[in-house]
């Protein structure tokens, strides 16, 4: 019968191919013991977590797009001074994306080692995270940390308004928006149930409007206002469309908002308004079960170092503030000239609690689609 | 318009005369019909290909011309390396196509026809299950695989299920064509084994339907977005995408797209000239 | 047979895995109450959005593309203009997703419009209605075309025979006959755009309109929404196109009868 052929025929080239796609081999993380260390000096030191890292060869991240926070530079400077090959996967993923990869991926050596995530997800996920504490712990504020070291801020920035100056003159508050040069101008960066840029967007407009932390509703009925009047762009704000002059105006993190990321000249002006800074700081957390923890946590050292060329002035110079920063003031170690270049920002920053966090999205969800459609 | 009466006279022109089954008049009426929809069809189709096209040659300052972005298909490295593997897992997911699917019908149709309903159920049933819904499930499977062999060209498992209908279409078409049965018969009287019927009888005669079941297959995988971007593999319309994101220069976007598409409309016009070659013979 | 179990691990087993998560409750049981979720008023714009898109679309392009079906089988069956259309038709109808939201960005987007500028782009259904359409067309054509190849050339002159005109001919030979299997047709476009995501998602629009965009958000969300969201709305688009496919498949058998 030619059923037996066939089945054998069908099970070896399922077999062949299974093999075939150049798999480099072993599944999931070592038994190294840079797995469960807590910090560098007690894996050993420097020097053997160097080594340790370099002899994993390969670092995989996820969810750093290039021009996100100089994330672009970050990454060839670690794989310039240590020689490890970095594995950027996803590079357009949310923090949510990180968690599920690390999830769906688990025990393969596909697994994302470090994850750059929102707080809102970090304090949800922390099952997930090694407790780790890089050499400069002592320089990043207390409440900017996990006293376990499970997740540690590393940058962040305040909500602004990019927006060319040449077509719009100048903006210096939230409430012009509504005025009627800015038909179809007014983009978000992303859909604000979904991401936490976008959201933290319409918290910003909310403060400024006069609502509180604890309750979204006043920015949400700013944003329905706007597409009322039109103003409102549902498009997504790329550097693309802000040159084609689709998106003039974009609300987003201050780093996202450089006239160097989006690629614009002088034209390009940012501004955080003065009656509503929102503060927003990412978080850096090491995979429990990272197929590469030594490279996972020579990563971590290398982005809180304050060399000239470390993380922390690398963040910097892509407009990002960085978590160490007024230790690395003090110290004069900041890259100076970087610094300078921030937008200013006078007055005291909001910066949103779990909770407060956790209501804006459940309010989103049932009130935001209704407002902009 | 020619007038007929009741009883079927009066055609004013010579029977023999007339263009095979159709009067003259209405053949003139209907290829005015025929010009005139695919002018306006074409053009449909082909403007957004020629912005398309347009933009890829798009130089520094709007307005000029330059092949930059064709030559930036080869130098973009993360675009090379998703080229590659989306071509390779092209490759692979036919040829498991061919060699599950095509012994498999041939089988069926000659020898077990009682399951022949139960098998195009499943092989059409793929077409009620939408891919954002299907890859929700299928991460963990994915994990389990992926305990193995990371690489992207892991996904042709799930691909050769997403082509399967279209596959069994095109094959079951071919098959019934050919008639099969009959071809099948003769070859047993007259002393062949089974394995000569299906390789040398059955199989030369439906080359044109197993070809279109495998561009099928080729172009669903060169297309397919959805899977590869939320299980992270990354593939050519992963990398494009990706870059649409990242970078206000979008014109590789544009070449890149142009000639996937130019390569799958030039292999499927070939196909049909090759099939009507083998027709003739 | 193994083909069963293949077919089994990757379509049956991540959809009884959707299926079960989204009758899941937290604690791990069965438990219906959370399919409620899908009588929501949001979730419920989802699909309005989806089914509004989906009818738009698949009987826009339904229409046009019997047309352009008849168009082509009317002609040389081994003629250039036939294998053009064909080869073009198998191209785009695979083409759709990310590459042809593009080109349409291209061609008509509000900014960087090649032809023109179309405001309504952005807006719902606007463009993406559009782009849906251009590649619903040709599915038709390939879909559509066996049956009206099926059109026997006898009936024609039999109607003529009997003293019929055309309008006589479509009236009573050829729509009732071509009927089924376009009404078929036109079911299995539907089908085909409500499972769409990757145009939709290169469309640039941020506000999702969709079930499978918000099936996306869903589980993308990192602003910590509900869990099983995902599963829920995805067991509903299974459930809308099972019945759509079932209609499909009803109507292919009858429309096969008269036409083979």
């Amino acid at each position: 019968m030619r059923s037996p052929h066939r089945f054998a025929l069908a099970g070896l080239t399922a077999l062949a191919l299974l093999g075939a796609g150049c798999s480099s081999g072993s599944s999931g993380s070592s038994s190294s013991k840079w797995n469960t260390a807590t910090s560098a000096a007690s894996g050993g030191g420097m020097a053997a977590l160097v080594k340790a890292a370099k002899s994993e060869g390969t670092l995989n991240v996820i969810a750093l797009p290039p021009t996100w926070a100089n994330y672009g530079n970050i990454i060839k400077q670690f794989t310039k001074t240590y020689g490890i090959k970095v594995v950027s996967a996803n590079p357009d993923g949310s923090s949510q994306d990180e968690v599920n990869a690390v999830k769906s991926e688990h025990g393969t050596s596909k697994a994302p080692d470090v994850m750059d995530v929102g707080m809102a997800v970090a304090l949800v996920s922390t099952n997930l995270f090694a407790p780790y504490e890089v050499s400069a712990w002592s320089s990043i504020p207390a409440a900017q940390k996990d006293p376990k070291g499970l997740w540690t801020q590393d940058y962040g920035g305040y909500m602004s308004i990019g927006y060319n100056s040449a077509k719009l003159g100048t903006i210096t508050s939230v409430s012009q928006l509504l005025g009627s040069k800015f038909k179809n101008a007014v983009a978000l960066n992303g859909n604000p149930t979904e991401a936490n840029a976008a959201l933290s967007g319409v918290m910003m407009a909310n403060l400024a409007q006069g609502g509180t932390a604890d309750s979204l509703a006043k920015g949400v009925a700013f944003f329905h206002q706007l597409k009322q009047k039109g103003n409102f762009s549902p498009v997504q704000a790329t550097p693309a469309t802000i040159k084609a002059g689709t998106t003039p105006v974009v609300i987003n993190w201050d780093y996202l908002n450089t006239a160097s990321v989006v690629g614009q000249g002088a034209n390009w002006k940012v501004f955080v308004p003065s009656n509503a800074i929102l503060g927003g700081y990412y978080a850096q957390a090491i995979n429990k079960t990272a197929p590469h923890p030594a490279a996972a946590r020579l990563w971590e050292e290398f982005l809180y170092s304050q060399t000239a060329t470390g993380g922390q002035n690398l963040w910097l110079a892509g407009g990002a503030r960085p978590v160490e920063m007024t230790a690395m003031t003090s110290n004069g170690s900041i890259d100076k000239t970087a610094a300078a270049a921030l937008p200013p920002v006078a007055g005291t920053p909001v910066f949103l609690s779990a909770t407060q966090a956790t209501d804006a999205a459940t309010y989103l969800a049932a009130n935001w689609a209704k407002a902009v459609k | 318009m020619v007038a007929v009466n009741v009883l079927g006279e009066g055609a004013l022109v010579d029977p023999s005369a007339r263009p095979p089954g159709m009067q003259l008049g209405r053949r003139k009426r209907l290829n005015l019909f025929r010009w005139v929809t695919f002018t306006i069809f074409g053009l449909f189709f082909l403007l957004p290909l020629i912005a398309m096209i347009r933009f890829s040659l798009e130089g520094k300052k709007p307005g000029t011309f330059s092949l930059t972005a064709w030559a930036q298909i080869g130098s973009t490295p993360d675009l090379v390396s998703a080229i590659e593997i989306t071509l390779e897992l092209a490759v692979i997911t036919c040829a498991v196509m061919l060699v599950l699917l095509v012994p498999t019908m041939i089988w069926i149709r000659l020898r077990v026809q009682r399951i022949s309903q139960i098998f195009e159920f499943l092989c059409l049933l793929p077409l009620t299950i939408p891919a954002i819904v299907l890859v929700v499930g299928l991460q963990p499977i994915y994990n389990q695989i992926e305990h193995y062999n990371v690489s992207a060209l892991q996904l042709f498992w799930v691909y050769v299920i997403l082509a399967l209908p279209y596959a069994y279409r095109s094959l079951s078409a071919g098959l019934i064509a050919i008639d099969a049965t009959t071809l099948s018969e003769a070859a047993r009287s007259l002393g062949a084994n089974w394995a000569t019927v299906i390789l040398r009888v059955i199989v030369p005669n439906m080359w044109q339907a197993i070809m279109n079941a495998l561009l099928l297959t080729a172009a669903l995988v060169l297309g397919e977005f959805t899977i590869a971007e939320i299980l992270n593999d990354i593939t050519l319309q992963v990398a494009l995408f990706n870059i649409s994101r990242a970078t206000a220069n979008a014109g590789v976007l544009f070449s890149t797209s142009t000639a996937a598409l130019l390569f799958a409309f030039v292999l499927l016009l070939i196909l049909s000239y090759a099939g009507r070659r083998r027709r003739r013979a | 047979m193994p083909f069963l179990a293949y077919v089994g691990v990757f379509l049956l087993l991540p959809t009884g895995i959707v299926i079960w998560d989204a009758v899941k409750n937290p604690a791990g049981q069965f438990d219906l109450a959370s399919l409620k979720l899908l009588f929501n008023p949001e979730v419920r714009t989802f699909f309005t959005g989806s089914i509004e898109l989906s009818a738009l679309s698949s009987v826009v392009g339904a229409v046009f593309g019997a047309i352009l079906a008849y168009a082509v089988a009317s002609g040389n069956p081994d003629g250039v203009v036939r294998r053009l259309y064909l080869s073009g038709s198998g191209v785009l109808a695979q083409f759709g997703g990310v590459t042809l939201a593009f080109a349409f960005n291209a061609a008509i987007g509000p900014s960087t419009g090649f032809l023109f500028h179309a405001g309504w782009y952005y807006d719902f259904p606007g463009g993406i209605a559009l782009i849906y359409i251009y590649f619903q067309i040709p599915l038709m054509v390939l879909v559509f075309l066996p049956a009206i190849d099926g059109l026997k050339i006898q009936w024609r002159e039999a109607t003529e025979n009997l003293g019929g005109s055309t309008w006589h001919y479509w009236r009573y030979v050829g729509f009732p006959l071509l009927a089924p299997a376009f009404i078929g047709a036109t079911l299995l476009l539907f089908a085909n755009a409500l499972s769409a995501y990757a145009t939709i998602q290169a469309w640039e629009n941020q506000i999702a309109y969709t079930a499978p965009q918000q099936i996306y958000i869903a589980i993308n969300s990192e602003v910590g929404l509900a869990s099983n969201e995902g599963d829920i709305i995805a067991v509903g688009m299974m459930v809308l196109v099972a019945i759509i496919m079932v209609g499909y498949f009803r109507l292919q058998r009858r429309a096969a009868r008269w036409l083979r």
